[in-house]
């Protein structure tokens, strides 16, 4: 829809929609991904789990299986470390195989390394397990009950995280307030569905360990592989090819990783290990289920007083990053409307089912369904439009939130007006036929995580930059993953508007522990803005010294000459201009490589009380969202007609794959607004671990899009950028759940909104006014 | 068991021995050594292994390799000629239809089918037309994009 508003700015390579630089190696074939390289002699592996959700392991017998033909290893817990592991440092929970006990059906237990795929299901069938099934606890909202089995032994009550927070006074706001309401709502588990399922291939060489792995962060990868091996980092290289998409569950090492370095040391052979779909699902760390209890008071014009979130998260068996998961779920929820009391309580609780983690928009797009259905009602309670009431609320920049995030550029309150205007928002609202509906919600979310997932001093990102010998190119160096969100490209663009290069002439070689400086890589939305950072001061780096050589070249003062798209020329005078090549070249011959480094940390963000730094980021995106909905009253069928997206994000580097994010957000969102949940039968099965079943939205299911832009400059990154990425999924499902209640006047208080949820509303909705009529 | 089985895999002849329970999919990765057609789900849901046999889309892994004998198989690896790209693949370039990449030559096949048939597709002919290929990335939207505009190309 709306154009770049800051494409008119000065720039040479950012702020266009050049083609992606992996664009053609995609299109072809070319490209490869983990699962696509194979090596001389190599194995594969695969790993054997648990078909019951809570089990006591009696035995494990192997022979049969070492004795097939073709198997070269089978490994169970007596053949790896018994540290515990877990990508977050506060609960590490997990081991390589379980030892005593079975927490989840497709818990890890043992695995084969083989000549190849077949032999390796052949080689599984083999292997005896004799199992005493114990009581599972499935359910979360009963969990933590005595009598409840008990998943962990050393987390009592099934408890794994606890949290509770008060900023402010909330009850004193609340007997202030002109009204007061309390909504709940129910969320629902999620996958994050990447089309290339999980692949690791692991090779040692004189003691050192070499990984490729469909990875969002190498870093963190080698970190605790380096760790649950006693070894140095030095001697773990991690890396990645092209990655099929992360959304956050590529985050943390597998059992492919972990277990394929063990089979690989164990045979002397590389080991290629994947997960199949269903293993995907099993592994899952997608989304976490969540009961939403939210209550706030409003003053007469709807302004908020103050609100306490009372929630509970569905965490799995394990913990993997849920402890994020959890204080992100509160911490964001005041990011969006300005309020100063705030409370918020959290269990994640333990249950027999796959460890949830970290899914696009992180711990907080269920909240933000829950909160914009509740301010919703509050607005139709007192009969202030839904628009309005957000826009009376909406936060202003150079804000600090109750929990003490300090906001820079906020334009929320634009992106309302826009989205408003775009929609035709003021012609619509109230005046739709019935079974047609228009509804709002607004997102925001964090630019990067103010600190890492690990206690460390690192800096957050590292880049450097060589221009080659004669000139005419140059290589970015960085530890950033692109997954698809296009990082590459992006980076490239900033690294050649930075040496006043061009992009076309710009190579990269990213994620590889050992040949591109540390970064921690593609979660939290961090990249544009801190990889960014770093990758504009290494070229900031080699533009002073292209400088320094062309001055001396021309005879002129540095400071008089200036550098853009391969150019050299003085700002002085117009004839004097050299090529950058020309000046590179020369700047090889006299001083040897022309080399630029950057690195970025962020300052020091948030506050003092306990969990203050989950949520903290230098700048934060926000976003406003207006669907118009279509119900069949007879089923229930909804189909989303058309969706428009206004987003605050900041300077855009490349506007062609920012509303690329955009509309993936959206079909993300929309995948879990209507269709998306993982079920389990009452055993603890999964029972639709496929695509298909699963319900991933195809082509025909996806609205019109019409996405748009507020002009907007954020101080704390480089050119003024921000993230778009994640942020954009956060409106979606209350959007839709307005819009719903719009065109219908029925509240759907769980997701997913099915069909059958609305049919089944409307039909006790229908039987209560007919009971009223008699 | 396997079998002897002969096929043209973009434009060249090739014979090759087969065991008979191996898919399409499988033999085009491992024997034909074509990593272009990805494996997502196995399981046909997906799209991502999306061939053309007898220019009609498949899912290879739905496809036994035996089935193929006697046919044509068109990979993506096919489409590019003498390193000029096909218009379908310049034009997911151009509009901006690749993200990850895992499902783009899956998605690219199937367009080819579709504008094969009909160079000149509506928006919901196009979205039918990649209804069996999965995106998790772009929303699709520039992708019908990238399919239209090709139509428009290949016709002009």
């Amino acid at each position: 829809m709306s154009e770049n508003t800051n494409a008119n700015k000065d720039y040479a390579v950012i702020g266009k929609s050049v083609p992606r630089i992996d664009g053609r190696e995609k299109v072809t074939g070319a490209a490869k991904y983990t699962g696509d390289l194979s090596f001389p002699n190599m194995l594969y592996g695969k790993i054997l789990t648990s078909p019951y959700a809570h089990a006591r392991i009696i035995s494990i017998d192997t022979v049969e299986a070492e004795k097939l033909p073709g198997v070269k290893a089978v490994i169970t817990h007596k053949d790896v470390p018994t540290l515990k592991y877990g990508i977050s440092p506060a609960r590490w929970d997990e081991n390589i195989f379980c030892i005593d006990k079975v927490r989840f059906v497709g818990d890890k237990v043992a695995a084969v390394a083989c000549i190849d795929e077949k032999t390796c299901y052949e080689a599984m069938k083999l292997i005896k397990v004799e199992y005493e099934v114990l009581p599972a606890a499935l359910d979360f909202l009963t969990a933590m009950d005595e009598g409840q089995p008990q998943v962990h032994d050393e987390y009592p009550n099934n408890i794994n995280t606890e949290i509770h927070q008060e900023f402010g006074d909330v009850e004193q706001a609340f007997k202030d307030a002109h009204y007061v309401r309390t909504d709940r709502f129910l969320g629902q588990r999620t996958y994050h569905s990447p089309i290339e399922p999980h692949s690791a291939i692991s090779m040692w060489q004189d003691g050192k360990l070499t990984i490729y792995s469909s990875t969002q962060s190498p870093h963190y990868f080698q970190h605790y592989i380096a760790r649950e091996f006693d070894m140095k980092m030095g001697d773990v290289r991690v890396l990645k090819t092209y990655v099929g998409g992360g959304f956050g569950g590529k985050l943390e090492p597998t059992g492919l990783e972990f277990a394929g370095a063990v089979l690989a040391r164990i045979t002397g052979r590389p080991v290629k290990m994947f997960y199949d779909r269903h293993e995907m699902f099993a592994h899952n760390r997608g989304r976490h289920a969540q009961y939403m209890e939210i209550t706030t008071g409003v003053d007469k014009d709807g302004k908020i007083l103050g609100c306490h979130a009372n929630f509970k998260m569905d965490g799995g068996a394990y913990t993997s990053l849920g402890i994020a998961s959890a204080y992100y779920a509160g911490a964001l929820l005041p990011l969006t409307y300005e309020f100063d009391n705030y409370k918020f309580d959290m269990f994640r609780v333990y249950t027999n089912l796959p460890a949830c983690g970290a899914q696009r928009g992180h711990g907080a797009p269920q909240p933000k369904y829950a909160f914009e259905c509740h301010l919703d009602e509050i607005a139709k309670d007192l009969g202030i439009d839904p628009i309005e009431i957000r826009i009376r609320n909406a936060r202003r920049p150079n804000t600090v939130t109750p929990n003490e995030f300090g906001v820079n550029s906020c334009e929320i309150k634009s992106c309302l007006e826009m989205a408003r205007d775009m929609s035709g928002w003021v012609e619509k609202k109230g005046k739709l036929p019935k079974g047609r509906g228009i509804g709002v919600a607004t997102g925001s979310f964090v630019s990067g995580a103010g600190y890492p997932i690990y206690r460390t001093n690192l800096p957050h990102a590292a880049a450097m930059i060589k221009v080659a010998e004669d000139g005419t190119a140059a290589t970015l160096y960085t530890g950033a993953v692109d997954i698809g969100q296009g990082s590459d490209t992006v980076l490239s663009q900033m690294a050649a508007e930075a040496m006043g290069f061009v992009y076309e002439q710009m190579k990269i070689v990213a994620a590889d522990t050992e040949t591109t400086p540390h970064d921690f890589g593609a979660y939290a939305s961090r990249q544009t803005l801190m990889s960014g950072a770093a990758v504009k001061q290494a070229g900031e780096e080699i533009k002073a010294q292209l400088l320094d050589m062309a001055a001396v070249i021309l005879q002129r003062d540095p400071s008089d000459l200036e550098v853009k798209a391969g150019v050299i020329y003085s700002r002085t005078d117009s004839s004097v201009t050299l090529s950058f090549a020309d000046a590179a070249k020369e700047f090889f011959v006299r001083r040897g490589p022309l080399v630029g480094k950057g690195s970025y940390a962020p300052p020091k963000l948030g506050g003092k009380f306990k969990g203050a730094a989950v949520g903290t980021s230098p700048a934060y995106s926000f976003c406003a969202q207006i669907s118009e909905v279509q119900i069949d009253e007879e089923t229930g069928v909804i189909d989303v007609l058309d969706v428009w997206d206004v987003h605050d994000c900041g300077m855009v580097i490349n506007p062609g794959l920012l509303h690329g994010q955009v509309h993936g957000a959206l079909y993300m969102g929309l995948g879990e607004s209507i269709w998306e949940q993982v079920l389990f039968d009452k055993n603890g099965k999964l029972v639709n671990g496929n695509l298909g079943e699963y319900r991933l939205p195809t082509a025909l299911d996806m609205p019109r899009v019409h996405s748009g832009l507020i002009d907007s400059y954020e101080p704390a990154g480089p050119w003024g950028v921000k993230e778009v990425g994640e942020g954009s999924t956060n409106p979606t499902m209350g959007c839709f759940a307005n819009a719903i209640y719009d065109a219908m006047g029925v509240r759907i208080n769980s997701l997913p909104l099915t069909y059958e949820k609305v049919w089944k509303a409307l039909k006790e909705k229908r039987e209560l006014e007919q009971k009223q009529n008699k | 068991m396997n079998k002897d089985i002969s096929l043209v895999v973009n434009g060249e002849a090739r014979y090759i021995n087969v065991p008979a329970d191996k898919t399409l999919l499988d033999m085009i990765r491992e024997d034909l050594n074509l990593k272009g057609t990805k494996k997502g789900c196995d399981a046909g849901d997906c799209g991502a292994c999306t061939v053309l046999l007898d220019a009609e889309p498949v899912n290879s892994c739905l496809v036994l390799a035996v089935e193929a004998a006697n046919k044509e198989v068109t990979t993506i690896e096919g489409l590019a000629k003498g390193g000029e790209l096909h218009p379908i693949q310049a034009a997911f370039i151009k509009h901006g239809a690749v993200q990850c990449g895992f499902c783009t030559p899956g998605m690219v096949l199937a367009a080819k089918a579709i504008l094969d048939k009909n160079p000149n597709p509506s928006v919901e002919e196009i979205k039918e037309g990649i209804a069996g290929n999965f995106c998790r990335c772009t929303g699709y939207k520039k992708i019908v994009d990238a399919v239209l505009a090709s139509g428009r190309n290949i016709q002009g």
